[in-house]
Formats: structure tokens, sequence, C-alpha cells
């Protein structure tokens, strides 16, 4: 406290610039579950972290961390090593971060995708991509030939059975003969086991592709076998031009830039943030033209109306494989249901593995 | 649903293609480790490979240059290795772990330019025959000749170690470095040689997979493959066969497994996942049973820091 006092008091007999100067150790720590050369999730935070840096706040970060044991031990050690706010951008970092958060009350929080604000110095926040799974379904539903829409799934959490679902209900209501084929790989990235993902479901018919995993391998894997595709978190399109049909691209830098000058002045606080189309952290890359003019106004219409709030990707009658009711006739999901979702709506195949 | 003749043929053929990386990783570690070295660098070698072998892909656009200039980077790198524990005689797992984690960041660092450029198209042999005959066309034909050349070196590694004088002096060395030494061999020359050709093997294995199985530079491609081709050796008993056997096992299940799923059957995920790693060791436990032969096998010096006594 007292060196701090010294510091403030030097600085602003050499600076004149008090408020500026007293937050120059200001540091925003990130740590992200691939590399930062994935093009896909960690390549869309790491360019929000960049955002940060250019609004001149140092930023650190910690690439490939492995969810679990490890990931206490990076977010612990960053705020060891004077970091005053830390982005935690992965589900599985979700319990790490609050029991860090516990022991250091003084540092802020920011955890992605997650639920879990134990501690006043954590916040959450996550974008509504099930809103970019909608148009993707509406596409998907349009496009296919085979009727079979292939899935590669990482990991069964509410966050990717929502894109499931949503990508499902938008697709069967252009098109109600369509089946959603669903392969888990239990990984985020790796490419070698998502593009076999990807094989083996064109291979048991699935003329779209359809990724919650991180790499650029399955789009790739999808435009050698001459089926489409759409690229996930950032846009994809270089990597097959003629496969993909657009992407999701995930826009995290205007949030990063806004949270991180909050926490330097201090007006930071706890909150739950879940921004979709509207607010355009969710973001649509541009459609292939292949698809045609036609589908390719329906869709901007589609989003437009996502982001309006006129469509919801949730509007009931919402069944589940049983049958059972989920929405009613009439309503549409609120978020609490959308948050903790586990269970498939009419017309996937398969179980949730539990 | 198609379960024709054909489509069993080309589902063998993809398992045959991706477990050929661990083939030849296995393969050369398994040299390694015959001669008493145990190199845990197996997947900082293949990571290392995989970027050389890309770059220089991209750089000089000769799929020749890229395939032997990925097999020069294992080997180099695998130099560093062989001098911390042949010369220096440093803790052989120590040394190899961190061989590991220097070859995943320094990948990364080369790599930075080189991501996101799409790869080239390996040429394929036989593409007409694979076409035109069903069920055995997809099985032996259109593949790289990478891929052909990793299904003979199980059987050329068996017979050099088994039929060779050098294959001899390499077991000699690994059971009992003191005596070979007495003989007059060069127990560092021969451990020396056998770590370059593994760090060779395994450049060429992560080449595969920038090159032919994912055409493109990914940081952390190797995706733990390092990882399983040295249980592989193990499991397998430092027999070249049986590593053959064990790799085709682990990529089939791997690649039925993901069938499965996609086909629908319900049984438990999870349980589909962990199955590649169960079966493999379940299976290669029981062909190495004959503990006489294991014994026959196992480099008895395995790990072990050899002092030449002056």
């Amino acid at each position: 406290m007292y060196k701090n006092f010294l510091r403030y008091i030097i600085s602003a007999l050499f600076l004149l610039g008090l408020s500026v100067q007293a937050n120059a150790d200001f540091k925003v720590g990130f740590v992200y579950v691939g590399p930062t050369g994935d093009h896909g999730w960690t390549y869309q935070h790491d360019e929000g972290r960049k955002a940060v840096e250019a609004a001149g706040i140092k930023t650190t970060y910690v690439e490939s961390v492995p969810e679990g044991a490890d990931a206490e031990r990076v977010i612990r050690q960053l705020a060891q090593s004077g970091h005053d706010l830390i982005f935690t951008t992965s589900f599985g970092y979700m319990d790490p971060t609050n029991k860090v958060a516990k022991d250091f009350p003084n540092v802020k929080f920011e955890h992605a995708t997650g639920y879990k604000r134990e501690h006043p110095n954590v916040s959450t926040y996550s974008a509504r991509f099930y809103e970019g799974r909608t148009l993707l379904g509406h596409m998907a539903g349009k496009m296919t030939k085979t009727n079979v829409i292939g899935y590669i799934a990482s990991f069964p959490i509410p966050e990717v059975i929502r894109g499931i679902n949503a990508m499902t209900l938008a697709a069967q209501k252009v098109n109600p003969d369509i089946k959603t084929k669903i392969v888990w790989v239990f990984t985020w990235y790796d490419p070698g086991k998502e593009s076999e993902a990807a094989q083996a479901l064109i291979d048991q018919g699935a003329d779209i592709i359809m990724q919650h995993t991180d790499s650029t391998a399955p789009v790739q894997v999808a435009e050698k076998a001459g089926v489409w595709s759409f690229g996930q978190a950032s846009d994809m399109q270089r990597f097959a031009p003629k496969s993909i049909l657009t992407s999701i691209i995930d826009d995290w830098a205007p949030y990063y830039v806004e949270r991180s000058i909050a926490a330097r002045d201090g007006t930071w606080k706890q909150q739950d943030t879940w921004h979709g189309l509207k607010e355009g952290m969710v973001a649509m890359a541009a459609y292939n033209p292949a698809m045609g003019s036609d589908l390719v106004k329906e869709v901007e219409q589609l989003q437009k109306d996502l982001a309006s709030g006129k469509t919801h990707s949730f509007t009931g009658p919402i069944y589940d494989q049983k049958g059972n009711i989920l929405v009613a006739e009439g309503s549409v999901a609120d978020d609490g249901m959308l948050a903790g979702m586990n269970v498939y709506v009419k017309g996937v195949e398969g179980d949730i593995p539990q | 649903m198609s379960f024709d003749l054909n489509f069993i043929g080309i589902l063998i053929g993809a398992i045959m293609a991706s477990s050929v990386p661990l083939i030849l990783a296995a393969s050369g570690e398994l040299i390694t480790e015959r001669s008493g070295v145990l190199n845990l660098g197996v997947e900082g070698m293949m990571i290392i490979g995989a970027i050389s072998g890309f770059a220089l892909m991209i750089v000089t656009d000769n799929l020749f240059f890229a395939v032997i200039g990925s097999m020069l980077s294992g080997l180099i790198i695998s130099i560093i290795f062989g001098i911390l524990t042949q010369s220096l005689l440093t803790n052989h797992v120590a040394t190899g772990l961190a061989l590991t984690i220097f070859g995943i960041g320094m990948s990364a660092m080369i790599g930075k330019n080189f991501v996101g450029i799409p790869g080239k198209e390996f040429p394929l042999l036989f593409v007409n025959l694979k076409e035109n005959i069903p069920f055995f066309g997809p099985i032996l034909f259109g593949h790289s000749v990478i891929l052909y050349f990793a299904f003979l070196l199980p059987f050329i590694t068996n017979y050099f170690l088994k039929k060779t004088k050098i294959g001899l002096i390499i077991r000699a060395v690994g059971d009992s470095p003191t005596s070979a030494s007495n003989q007059g061999i060069n127990v560092i020359l021969v451990r020396y040689s056998c770590i370059l050709y593994g760090g060779a093997m395994c450049g060429l294995a992560g080449a595969y997979l920038s090159l032919i199985y994912t055409p493109q530079w990914i940081e952390n491609m190797t995706g733990g493959r390092g990882w399983i081709a040295l249980a592989l050796v193990v499991f397998a008993t430092w027999s070249p066969i049986k590593v053959l056997i064990g790799a085709l096992i682990f990529g089939g299940i791997t690649i039925l497994q993901l069938h499965m799923q996609a086909i629908g059957f319900r049984i438990p995920v999870q349980l589909l996942s962990a199955l590649p790693y169960i079966m493999t060791i379940i299976v290669l436990v029981i062909i190495s049973r004959d503990s006489r032969k294991i014994k026959l096998n196992t480099p008895t010096s395995l790990g072990q820091i050899f002092y030449k006594e002056k």
C-alpha cells in the first residue's frame, strides 16, 4: 500500500498525469484452451486480446492450457503475478476460476461460457452461438440432398447440445425429412480425430458437415469429399473455398475492451453477459454464392429477424426425442432453460453421452 | 447405411492410413530403445518433422525436399538429445520430456507464418486400380508412397535386428553395454546412430500428418500420437511386427468407433472413445504373454546411462 502510494506521488511529480500513471501496472491475463494459431475458438479470443492491447492496456496470455488441474495452476499464477483482470476462455475452466477467485478477492475474473459466479469478483460471459446455428440449420435443410446432416460434437455440455438442437429445429422447419447424425470426439482440438469423424459422417451419407470443434480439419475433409460445410468460431472460408457455406464468427473484441477499461477505471461490476447477433458478439461470415441468391436472401432476412428478436431460435412447439413437449406452442424457451439444456429435440439421432 | 464389401475396403484403407504415423514413429523409437536409449521426445520430434515438412513444401514447392527435410529436421533435433544423454550423460527420461516440450514450442514458433495456408496435394499411387477393383482396390492401392514404406518398415526392422550383424550389435549394446564395449564395440557411436535414426523416422511420421493425412499446419497437430507410439513400443514388447499389429488395432478402433457413432450404435460414447486404448493394451498383452520371448526382446539396459571406463 505504502509502496504504491509512493509510486503514485513520484509519478505525479514527474508526469503530472496521476490518473494515467496510477494504472500503468494494470495488466489483463488470458487463458486459452487451444493454440492461438487454431484459426478457430482460441484465435478469435486472441483477436479480442489484441484489441485490448490496441486500447493501450497491457496483456499476457497462456495458450493450450488443459482443462483441469493445470488450469487452476495457470490461473493462480496469473493472479499472483499481478494481473488485475483474468479472462478464462473455456467451459472447463469454470471451477478452477471460481476456486482461484476466492483466494484473490482483488483480482477480477471473467469466465467464458460458464454459469458459476460463486464470488463477487467473478463474471461470466458467453455468446448466443445458437442463433448462428439456426442460420446454419436453415441452409443445411435447404442444401442437403441426402437429408443427413453430420455434426461433429466435442463434449456433452449445454452449449453444444443447444447448438445441435437449434440447428436441427431450423433444418426441420424447411425440410421435415432431415436427420442429424452426431459423432462425439471428446476433444475441442485434434485435427486428426476431427477429420476422421468428418470422414465417418460422410461415409454414412452426410452431405453437410458441421462442427463444434475448433480446428479447420473437418471443412478440409468436406472440401475434398465435395460436400457442404460450415466454419466454426472464425472465418474458415479460405481453407475450403468451395465447400464452406458460411462461418459463425465469435467477436469478443468489443466486450474485452469494454470490460478491461471498466476494470482499469474501477467501474467493473459482476455481471452475466449473453450477447448474440444483435450485439455483434456472434457474426456471420460472407455467404457462399453457390447456395443461390434466393437462399442467401432468405438467410439474410432470418439473420435480421433473429437479431431484432422477431424470430427466436427456440420457438414452440418443441418436443424432445420421446415426444414430450419442451416448449409450448406460441412461447419461446427462456434463458434459464437454454443455459441448462440437456436433452435432444425430436429428430436428433442417438443419446446424449451421460 | 452402406455395408457393402467396397465400403469395408474403403474403411480398411482409412484405418491403414491413420496408423501410418504410429508405425513410423514406433518403429524408429523401437530401434532407439533396442540400443538401450529411452527417448521420450517422440512427440517433440514428430511435431518438428510436421512443421519442417510443411514449411519446406510451401517454400520450395517440392514434395521430395519436404519429405527428406522433415526427416533431417527430426534427425537434427534428436542430435540434441544424443549430445545431452550420450556425451553429457544426462537422465534419459528428463531429457526426452524436455525435448518434447522444446519441440512443441519450437514448432509453434516456426509455424507462425504457415498457419492457414492450405497444403498441396500429395501424389497417390495406383488411383485407377483403387477405383476399379472392388474391396481389394481401396485396401491395396491409392495410397501415398510413405504408407507403403511404413507397412514394409516393421518387416525390414525385424529382419535387420534379427539377421544382420549391425542388428546384433544394436541388441548387444542395448542388453549389456559394458560387455559390448569390452568386445570393442563403440557403444556411444551405436547409440548415437540409433537415436538419429529414431529422430528421422519420427520426423517422417510428423510429415505424414502435415503433408498427407491432414495437409496443413496446425499447432499441436500431432495430438499425442507420439505418446501412443511410445506406449506401443513397450506394449509390443519391442517386437516390430507387434508394433505393426498394435498400430493397426489402435488406428482401426479409433476409426471404427467414430463410424459406429455415425451409424448409431447404442453403446455409451465414452466407452467407445476409450476402446482404442483398452483394446490395444489387451490384444498386445495377450499376444506378448510368452515371458521367454519378452526377456529376449527387452533391452536390459534401457534408459540407463552408460559410462565408458577408461
